[in-house]
């Protein structure tokens, strides 16, 4: 579903992405591991064509992000209204939660659906309320986000995004900003969302979690894609030296 | 001239009251262009064009760098040589929509910096386009916080318009000179004038108090510190 080549992205002199391969299949729930800066979240938001690839192909459903494909192989970046279309049913959620502040979060919830999709607002409010409910939430649905805890916020985040629908969630480090009280309601809502089928790209340091509810593990270092595996064959007996000398740090 | 004139002060009332509601209204005149002016300048001065920036750049320098009270004389005695003839009260909101557009647009600018860049990743990548995250999402942020540098402005605003009367324009401190050039009370008539700049502006304070407590305590909270960071 998701497709991934020799993906490279530069930030001015710095390469930080050095040629990622990744497949992605649909209903599956891939695990990004690997040590800070090593290029896990400059994937993620690749992904979402927040940063522009600087090389490489990511295709959604065969669908090249980004960018038009013409007959004579070249490619032009795609126009603003074509690629917002394409992100709209990518959803990402993001360590700092980053609710709209201004909104309740009930409002957080219906502005894209009513805005992108142009879904009625009635039907909009229905569906941000059985979200809620999902997430545990319906009670807070006309509260500021900032009156509420990091993990409620951060249900809440994952909420808004579910209200496009997207075909896969991108979710970077969403429980690292949490209180260890918190941070199991917000996974619990993962692994739910991973027991229906939602395909899904998570970034996470939580090895536990990464094991219980991932497909598959990949592990990145200095741009690279180094290790792939199912989690009981990676935590196991990582095959690479550099993943065993991450775990060797984190476990 | 023994003492404090009461009567002095309910004569000349309906004048000064006269001046009070031309200050008012050329405070309203000047502060409505002054938005306009000052969204638009901040829209300018946040373009993905530099020549845009640029000019927005020049907008805000060239006005700042320079006195009102001389900008007011350009607009009403200069132009007209040029064949651009403005009558006072023109000239009048004129200049003071210029003057407060140029700081306006200095607040707005911060204020759309300051509300966090993920809070635009966000939106973007929920889909919306960028027009879209700028009038749903970053405006009513940055409107949250530019509300307390904002009443300073008007406030100074207030103010200015005391400069019109220069372009004789009859709004509340030249309805005190008149006053007193009559009666020879500076000390009633110019006590009453101040207490009359003092209630517009407390009253402004308060006004923007409500606001801002109805635009929600969450939105400022961090976000304050930012724009305070940025030096506004
Ligand atoms: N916009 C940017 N401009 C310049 N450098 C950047 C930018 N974004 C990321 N980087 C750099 O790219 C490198 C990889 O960043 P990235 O955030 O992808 O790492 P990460 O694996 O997610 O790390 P962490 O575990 O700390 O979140 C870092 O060294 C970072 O400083
Ligand atoms: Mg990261």
């Amino acid at each position: 579903m998701i497709s991934i080549r020799n993906l490279h992205k530069r930030f001015g002199d710095t390469e930080i992405l050095k040629g990622v391969d990744l497949e992605i299949a649909a209903n599956e729930v891939v695990a990004i591991i690997g040590p800070s800066g090593s290029g896990k979240s400059t994937v993620l938001r690749c992904l979402n064509f927040l940063e522009a690839p600087t090389a490489g192909d990511i295709r959604v459903d065969g669908r090249l992000l980004g960018y038009v494909e013409t007959p004579s192989g070249d490619r032009r970046r795609l126009p603003e209204a074509d690629l917002n279309r394409q992100r709209a049913e990518i959803g990402m959620v993001f360590q700092q939660f980053n609710l709209w502040p201004h909104k309740t979060v009930l409002e957080n919830i219906i502005e894209a659906p009513i805005l992108v999709r142009g879904t009625p607002r009635d039907e909009a409010v229905a569906i941000a309320r059985a979200l809620l409910d999902r997430v545990g939430l319906g009670h807070k649905a006309d509260a500021r986000p900032t009156t509420l805890s990091g993990g409620q916020q951060q249900r809440v985040a994952i909420a808004r995004s579910l209200a496009m629908k997207p075909k896969v969630m991108l979710l970077d480090e969403v429980t690292s900003a949490l209180d260890p009280e918190t941070v199991r309601e917000v996974l619990d809502v993962i692994a739910g969302l991973a027991k229906e089928g939602m395909t899904m790209l998570l970034v996470t340091h939580e090895m536990a979690f990464a094991r219980e509810v991932a497909d598959r593990i990949v592990f990145m270092d200095d741009g690279r894609i180094l290790e792939a595996a199912p989690p009981a064959q990676f935590f196991a007996a990582p095959a690479h030296p550099r993943a065993r000398a991450f775990l060797d740090k984190v476990l | 001239m023994n003492g404090f004139d009461w009567k002095v002060i309910v004569e000349w009332a309906p004048l000064l009251l006269q001046g009070l509601g031309v200050t008012i209204l050329f405070t309203l005149g000047g502060l409505a262009l002054g938005l306009v002016i000052g969204v638009a300048v901040a829209v300018m001065a946040l373009s993905r064009h530099g020549l845009v920036r640029i000019v927005a750049r020049a907008f805000v320098d060239a006005v700042r760098g320079t006195p009102l009270l001389l900008q007011l004389f350009i607009l009403y005695y200069a132009m007209p040589s040029i064949g651009l003839k403005l009558s006072a009260p023109v000239a009048g909101i004129l200049g003071l929509g210029i003057n407060a557009g140029a700081y306006l647009a200095e607040i707005f600018r911060a204020g759309i910096e300051a509300v966090p860049r993920q809070h635009v990743h966000a939106a973007r990548s929920l889909g919306m386009s960028s027009r879209q995250t700028f009038w749903r999402i970053e405006l009513p942020q940055a409107v949250g916080l530019v509300l307390p540098p904002m009443a300073n402005e008007m406030i100074s605003l207030v103010k200015s318009t005391s400069l019109i009367s220069t372009i004789s324009i009859g709004e509340l401190l030249r309805s005190g000179q008149i006053a007193v050039s009559i009666t020879f009370a500076p000390l009633e008539i110019y006590l009453v004038v101040a207490l009359l700049y003092l209630a517009i502006n407390l009253a402004l304070s308060n006004l923007v108090r409500v606001l801002e407590h109805r635009s929600g305590a969450g939105a400022r909270g961090e976000a304050m510190r930012s724009l305070q960071d940025v030096g506004v």
